[in-house]
């Protein structure tokens, strides 16, 4: 009964002129202004030096870069927004690659049991970070690490270099597309379409709002927060589990190094933030997530269209991170001193 | 109104159990402490010859550092992800530096090195403070900057080398004996523990414990903490200049630091969030980290295995260190009421806030 109480509430809070009022200050329609800005920036600044910034490859490279740190980054918008935070994802993507790669072991008849036993891994992971978090009452940020540690430890001590070999038609789940859109993009959109099913339109997803927003009111108006952090903490590992699936489908091996040389567990916080969820939780979503995702696919796209020195990059990249949020946070301070 | 009739009475409150509270934040790491320094004694008897106890707390050096640093940010309720892009900044910056003035004094250098670590941390502050951007993007991001920006100098492999009198503050004893690295590190660690004590200190902790409380009771919360970042950066500095001294120039000097520091932090019972926890307890937290992984490489655990164990330990000591305070705050309830009401006095204001402005 009263878990019951606030789902129904949140939805009719806004009446419809503020609705739309509130739309244009949404950091997700922001942020997927910018990604369209910086496309259109990036194909002037490509047309300039006599470059075609917007040709089929050129797209698909964009859109297959978005897949793994999108699903990565999706899983991460949960966590977030309940208030917490996953730093093992990295470790736990190479992990999950290399599981894959050695169940198939090179025959398709293995794939469904190499999927079930990456995502039942990654249940795992998840469900060991979300019970230390809130059982143990560990940080989450303390907790994932050394989740991401003991995680390490095991990749380090039994893998030295790729592993295992991915069957021929799992492979195509890596590289088949329609027209320019590889079919990878789908599996990201169906995920995006499935978590933004959960945040809005179901209990649960009020509920990981409710949390994030502020635990211990959330505690008192009947939310179960601890299950609450606990089912994030879990969805955030399948939803790398899922990229792990597809990072194996496209270097065709489990590599040890597939999750931590991209930085996953860093870009994909950064991707998050950038999408304008609130690192402290209760505010966000996931199509913010996909927008942050885009920019930062692709800059990246640019910087190489340019031919920007590989380090120089990572410079350009701290400072558009940097400034992004610090443009949301002076939009949230004009609108109301919260935080 | 309210704030003035308050303040006494929770100063003498403070005062009286600042102490205990002190150490009993840092209670359970020095315990670990203990129990890690007699496994050590335990595995190699020769450990506590005093040249080789003095070689392993000269090791224990830079990690005390930046943990020392790290905490006045933590404390206050941020973090710092920047400092072991600091530090590797700082190594590589020192053999840039010697490269194109070979006979600068070394206490030039070392002065240069510790200025620009404190220009970093204020960049930190002040974006984290002035435009508002979590604390953890900000050094992020600065992280992303130093890191691009040293190898993008240098080409990715930094080449030069330090010069020994550069070295010797990383390396050599004073007097004969006793590292010039230990000197460093208790006149670091006296000088913390005396700004924690000083004005200054307590209106940081005030600040990590409730910002909105302390800007209404007059603090200059954005200056505060933006000191504090000053600081980290000169201490991450400073560590570099230990880290070069014994170690020599690397691309990779420090990488993963910054999570180390703030895993002894967090291990020397420091709350992450901000408003408490004990300096000491932190540097602790960095010298039973040192512990652990000297006892690990003495034990002959695996190199690769060495990560599971320290996040075995680190989840557990946090937990168990998070499972006596959860006690001790079910066991006295007075100090949670406050809280409720403060958010409902401030809810009102929020609407009338935003009405105007929409």
């Amino acid at each position: 009964m009263a878990a019951a109480s606030p789902s129904p509430a949140l939805p009719a809070v806004a009446a419809p002129a503020a609705r739309w009022r509130r739309g244009l200050a949404d950091p997700a329609v922001g942020i997927w202004l910018a990604a369209l800005g910086v496309t259109l920036l990036g194909w002037a600044v490509v047309a300039v030096r006599g470059g075609e910034f917007l040709t089929q490859p050129n797209i698909t490279g964009i859109l297959q870069n978005c897949v793994a740190l999108g699903l990565i980054a999706l899983g991460q918008t949960m966590v977030i927004l309940t208030g917490s935070l996953d730093l093992s994802v990295a470790y736990l993507a190479s992990l999950g690659t290399l599981v894959a790669a050695e169940t198939m072991a090179g025959s398709d008849g293995n794939m469904v049991p190499a999927v079930v036993a990456v995502l039942a891994l990654c249940a795992g992971v998840g469900l060991a970070n979300g019970l230390i978090v809130t059982r143990l009452k560990v940080n989450a940020f303390i907790a994932t690490l050394g989740v991401a540690l003991i995680l390490r430890g095991w990749i380090e001590d039994n893998y030295t270099g790729p592993a295992g070999d991915v069957s021929r038609s799992f492979q195509r789940l890596g590289y088949d597309r329609i027209g320019p859109v590889p079919v990878s993009v789908f599996l990201l959109v169906g995920v995006a379409l499935a978590l933004w099913f959960v945040l809005r339109r179901t209990r649960l997803g009020h509920h990981m709002y409710a949390t994030g927003g502020d635990e211990h009111a959330a505690r008192l108006s009947g939310v179960r927060t601890e299950r609450t952090v606990l089912v994030a903490h879990v969805l955030c590992a399948l939803c790398v589990g899922i990229a792990a699936l597809f990072l194996a489908a496209r270097f065709g091996a489990g590599s040890p190094w597939a999750g931590t040389e991209a930085r996953y567990d860093l870009e994909s916080i950064a991707a998050v933030v950038l999408g304008g969820t609130l690192l402290a939780g209760g505010r966000g979503g996931v199509v913010g997530t996909l927008g942050g995702v885009t920019v930062l696919a692709v800059l990246d796209s640019v910087f190489n269209q340019l031919a920007v020195d590989p380090f120089f990059k990572n410079v350009l990249r701290g400072v558009v991170i940097i400034a992004a949020v610090a443009v949301y946070a002076r939009g949230r301070r004009s609108a109301g001193r919260s935080r | 109104m309210t704030a003035t009739t308050a303040t006494p009475i929770q100063a003498r409150v403070r005062r009286g159990t600042a102490l205990t509270r002190a150490l009993g934040s840092a209670l359970p790491v020095c315990a670990l402490l203990v129990l890690l320094l007699a496994a050590l004694a335990v595995t190699d008897a020769g450990f506590y010859e005093p040249d080789r106890f003095l070689a392993f707390v000269r090791r224990a050096a830079p990690l005390l550092l930046l943990a020392a640093g790290q905490y006045l940010v933590i404390v206050s309720g941020h973090f710092d992800l920047s400092v072991g892009a600091v530090v590797t900044t700082g190594v590589v910056a020192a053999a840039e530096i010697y490269h194109s003035f070979p006979g600068a004094h070394w206490l030039v250098v070392t002065v240069v090195l510790v200025a620009a670590g404190a220009l970093v941390g204020l960049v930190n502050g002040l974006v984290t403070t002035g435009l508002g951007v979590p604390s953890f993007i900000t050094t992020l991001g600065m992280m992303l900057i130093l890191e691009g920006g040293v190898f993008y100098w240098t080409g990715g492999s930094p080449t030069g080398y330090l010069p020994d009198d550069f070295r010797a503050l990383g390396r050599q004893d004073a007097f004969g004996w006793l590292p010039w690295a230990v000197l460093v590190c208790v006149a670091v660690g006296a000088g913390v523990w005396w700004l924690t004590r000083s004005s200054w200190g307590r209106t940081l902790m005030a600040t990590g414990d409730s910002e909105r409380a302390a800007e209404l009771s007059g603090v200059a919360t954005a200056r505060v903490r933006t000191v504090a970042f000053v600081l980290s950066g000169a201490a991450a500095a400073l560590a570099a200049v230990l880290v070069g001294g014994f170690s020599g120039v690397s691309a990779q000097a420090g990488s993963g630091m910054e999570f180390e520091a703030i895993t002894a932090v967090v291990l020397g019972g420091v709350l992450l969030g901000g408003g408490r926890g004990s300096v000491l307890g932190a540097m602790a937290g960095a010298f039973a980290l040192t512990a652990l992984f000297t006892l690990l490489n003495l034990r002959g655990v695996s190199g690769a295995l060495e990560p599971t164990v320290q996040g075995v330990i680190v989840i557990a000591a946090v937990a168990l260190g998070a499972a006596d305070l959860s006690r001790r705050r079910r066991r006295s309830p007075a100090p949670p009421a406050p809280p409720p009401a403060a958010p409902a006095g401030e809810g009102p204001t929020h609407p009338s806030t935003g009405g105007p402005t929409s």
